[in-house]
């Protein structure tokens, strides 16, 4: 596949509150390629950080620029942009090869280009074979095969993950991770995924945001979060997961 | 089967519950039976051409009131899901759950209020057909009317359905850029396509069965149901052996239509509760928003149409005469006092099949139900397969022969009121029940709590709440029913319904509107109570 380039994400002053919610503030700057892991605790403003890139929600103010574009008033389709989430990535009544197809035309009107595409990226993620299987036919890690698959066939510069892997169990987990590292060495796009588990981010990812309380609490190396020498906050987060577990 | 000793009390008032409302349903095939075997030569020979007509006008209307019903659903459903934030769309879906409130003679009132000979559109429509406007009448009639009904219930249902596709995948339609057509065939039709053969098999049966609207607007020989004729045959024609035949056929029909029914895994008894609109991210293109808009502004005017209309021309009667006229007082007082009874009995009813079917539930531990425990169950809602004109019907044969069947009249509202009510106060009750019981039971054997004191100290305060929702709804369903007081109404017990219905037959329209606006507010008072009551969180 031909290499591709990420792009550059960055959020400027960007500023969103849900009805009757707290306010939530966001400045960012992802430079084109890497991989960041966004932790912090569930209501933190995770997934709303990432709804907001995508386009799902609109900021009250500032903006949303990617690559040198601002999209700020664009509404989803016209972003850059593939999301993979938690559940509910497949539609339960398409195949797998019809999920994938998706990714090239919203209206499944396939040329031969695509369907070449399609079948590529359904080997990649190792799914050749299932072409024709409904998704309640596949189990949990295969139906995120198929979001990645789709992720592929997409080729768009930048990646959200919304806590992709979380339901699975951690062996399938670790290949899902490094499914996700080849996919970037492939076509290098950036990559900004919402986690949980500090295994995740330390897999995948140099660069680790700490989100509290709808803003980037702290900004640093995977490695030196990990290592203890981020902020109290964290390894008070970090301590309460372990405890659950 | 070893139940302990409270099971044992809880399962007797379960049996005693399911043996009235056998007695009530066997009581009228009894009265049938022995009628048929009697004059069944009589019966014979009334399956004529008349009943064939009748049967297939039966048909005819249900299909046509079910296809002009969901057919449009579909559009008003899915324009609302495109649509999950606007103003008035809370009060939108507020106003689709009037018309199931309603009863139905009001509604009636309401589509003859606007589009009667002397309706409110009567004079526009006049001037755009160059001719006199006779009025909607006869099949046309019964199809608005049941459109109205049906319409907005349909939506409701269909809405719920595109509802409950998860978030993420609209998400990811929006994000994969599907414009309306493509999310209709890749989401929205799969969704829609699941939960159509249950809607319309729901409206076709509530349609099949329906006597106020067809008693009101159609009537002649040209436009009348199966429900309708059972009614004149007995009322009119006092011709026992049309009756007969003609209630065989239409239990067969219902029958078959239930059958069908349970095939499609459609409940009988469905109601749509909607959750406030999942914070959904949808952004229709400004061709598709403009179409969404139109479908639903045409919606609101057809549903709202008849409301209006009923509030307007309920306005304009002399409310002050009527307020103070004596019949309307007698008719008020015996609709109260006939529906609290029926909603007390159904609630008894209720409450001791709920408490019946969870304690033969823990009685058997984990292994299957037991045919007890599904006739407490779903059993009870097996009532609704026979139409209460036809218990009705079976009742009238079978008293007739100990007196003057007229003087029945309150036994016989009260308890098939009641019996149609069940499946919806079980519905409401039983969860709680349930639940509390789950809590609990264990507490109560340990601290030996039981009987009378169990009751008061640890059922009764998880049961006020839906007992009081299901009491409410029981007595709307009750004193909107124009169906066996229609039968065994007579001047001696009048119940509004039946005195408004008297008035329109009389021709005194605005009576007839003003008790109309009356009942009609009643009616979704006591409706608002029981939601009130139901969603708030004790």
């Amino acid at each position: 596949m031909v290499p591709q380039q990420g792009a550059v994400v960055k959020l400027d002053a960007l500023a969103f509150a849900y009805p009757g919610g707290p306010a939530m503030r966001f400045d960012l700057l992802v430079p084109a390629s890497e991989i960041v892991a966004l932790m912090g605790p569930s209501g933190s403003g995770k997934s709303t950080l990432l709804n907001l890139i995508a386009g799902f929600e609109r900021p009250d103010s500032g903006q949303v620029l990617i690559g040198s574009v601002d999209v700020t008033r664009l509404p989803p389709f016209k972003r850059p942009v593939s999301m993979v989430f938690q559940e509910n990535n497949l539609f339960s009544h398409l195949t797998v090869e019809q999920n994938v197809g998706l990714g090239r035309s919203p209206t499944l009107r396939l040329s031969d280009g695509d369907r070449a595409a399609v079948s590529e990226a359904i080997a990649r993620t190792g799914l050749a074979g299932k072409e024709q299987r409904l998704p309640r036919q596949l189990s949990g890690g295969e139906r995120q095969r198929v979001a990645l698959a789709r992720v592929l066939v997409r080729r768009q510069p930048v990646l959200l993950l919304d806590e992709p892997f979380a339901s699975l169990g951690p062996a399938l987990r670790d290949e899902m991770l490094d499914l996700v590292a080849e996919l970037h060495r492939d076509q290098q796009m950036t990559v900004i995924m919402a986690t949980h588990d500090p295994r995740d981010a330390e897999r995948l990812s140099n660069r680790l945001l700490f989100i509290e309380n709808g803003t980037i609490a702290a900004d640093g190396a995977t490695s030196s979060f990990l290592a203890g020498q981020g902020p109290a906050a964290f390894a008070r987060y970090l301590g309460e997961r372990k405890r659950l577990r | 089967m070893t139940a302990s000793f409270p099971e044992r009390g809880r399962i007797t008032a379960g049996v005693l519950a399911l043996a009235a409302l056998g007695i009530l349903v066997g009581g009228a095939f009894a009265g049938l039976g022995q009628e048929a075997i009697q004059s069944w030569r009589g019966a014979f020979s009334a399956f004529d051409s008349y009943l064939l007509r009748v049967a297939r006008f039966t048909l005819l209307q249900a299909g046509l009131s079910t296809i002009l019903s969901v057919l449009p659903a579909i559009f008003v459903a899915r324009a609302l899901a495109r649509h999950p934030r606007f103003f008035g769309r809370g009060f939108i879906l507020q106003l689709f759950a009037v018309p199931l409130a309603l009863p139905g003679i009001v509604a009636a009132l309401g589509v003859l209020a606007l589009l009667g000979r002397a309706g409110f559109l009567a004079p526009l429509l006049s001037s755009l057909s160059g001719d006199t406007w006779q009025g909607i009448y006869g099949l046309s009639g019964i199809l608005v009317a049941h459109v109205f009904f049906n319409l907005p219930l349909a939506a409701r249902l269909l809405l719920a359905s595109l509802e409950a596709v998860p978030a993420d995948q609209w998400k990811l339609a929006t994000q994969l850029g599907m414009g309306a057509g493509a999310t209709f065939r890749l989401i929205e039709w799969p969704a829609l396509r699941a939960a159509l053969p249950g809607v319309a098999a729901l409206v076709f049966m509530v349609c099949a069965v329906s006597f106020t609207i067809v008693l009101t607007l159609g009537g002649g020989p040209r436009a009348t149901t199966l429900e309708v004729a059972i009614y004149q045959a007995l009322r009119f024609d006092f011709d026992l052996a049309r009756a007969i035949a003609l209630t065989l056929v239409q239990v067969a029909l219902t029958a078959a239509i239930v059958l069908v029914l349970s095939r499609l895994g459609a409940s009988i008894n469905a109601d749509a509760s909607l959750p406030a609109a999942p914070r959904r991210s949808v952004f229709p293109r400004p061709g598709e928003t403009a179409f969404n808009v139109s479908v639903i502004l045409l919606a609101l005017v057809f549903v709202g149409g008849p409301i209006a209309a009923t509030v307007i021309a309920g306005l304009g009667a002399d409310l002050a005469r009527l307020a103070g006229e004596r019949a309307v007082h007698g008719a008020t007082m015996t609709s109260l006092l006939l529906a609290s009874l029926s909603a007390f009995l159904c609630l008894l009813l209720s409450f001791a099949l709920v408490a019946a079917r969870r304690a033969l539930e823990m009685a058997r531990g984990g292994g299957r139900a037991g045919g007890m425990e599904r006739l407490t169950d779903t059993g009870a809602s097996m009532v609704l397969i026979v139409p209460p004109i036809v218990i009705g019907a079976g009742w009238f044969i079978l008293l007739r022969r100990f007196g003057d069947v007229f003087a029945f009249a309150p036994l016989m509202v009260v308890t098939v009121n009641a019996a149609m009510a069940l499946p919806f106060t079980m519905r409401a009750i039983r969860p709680a029940y349930d639940a509390a019981s789950a809590r609990h039971e264990k507490l109560c054997l340990a601290l030996g709590i039981s009987g009378w004191t169990r009751l008061r100290l640890v059922d009764w305060p998880a049961l006020r709440r839906p007992a009081a929702t299901g009491l409410a709804f029981a007595m709307a369903l009750s004193l909107g029913d124009l169906g066996v007081i229609a039968l065994f109404g007579s001047d001696r017990v009048k119940t509004l319904p039946y005195l408004l219905f008297e008035r329109m037959g009389s021709y005194r329209t605005a009576d007839a509107a003003g008790l109309a606006l009356f009942l009609g507010v009643l009616c979704l008072g006591l409706m608002f109570l029981a939601t009130h009551w139901g969603k708030e969180k004790s």
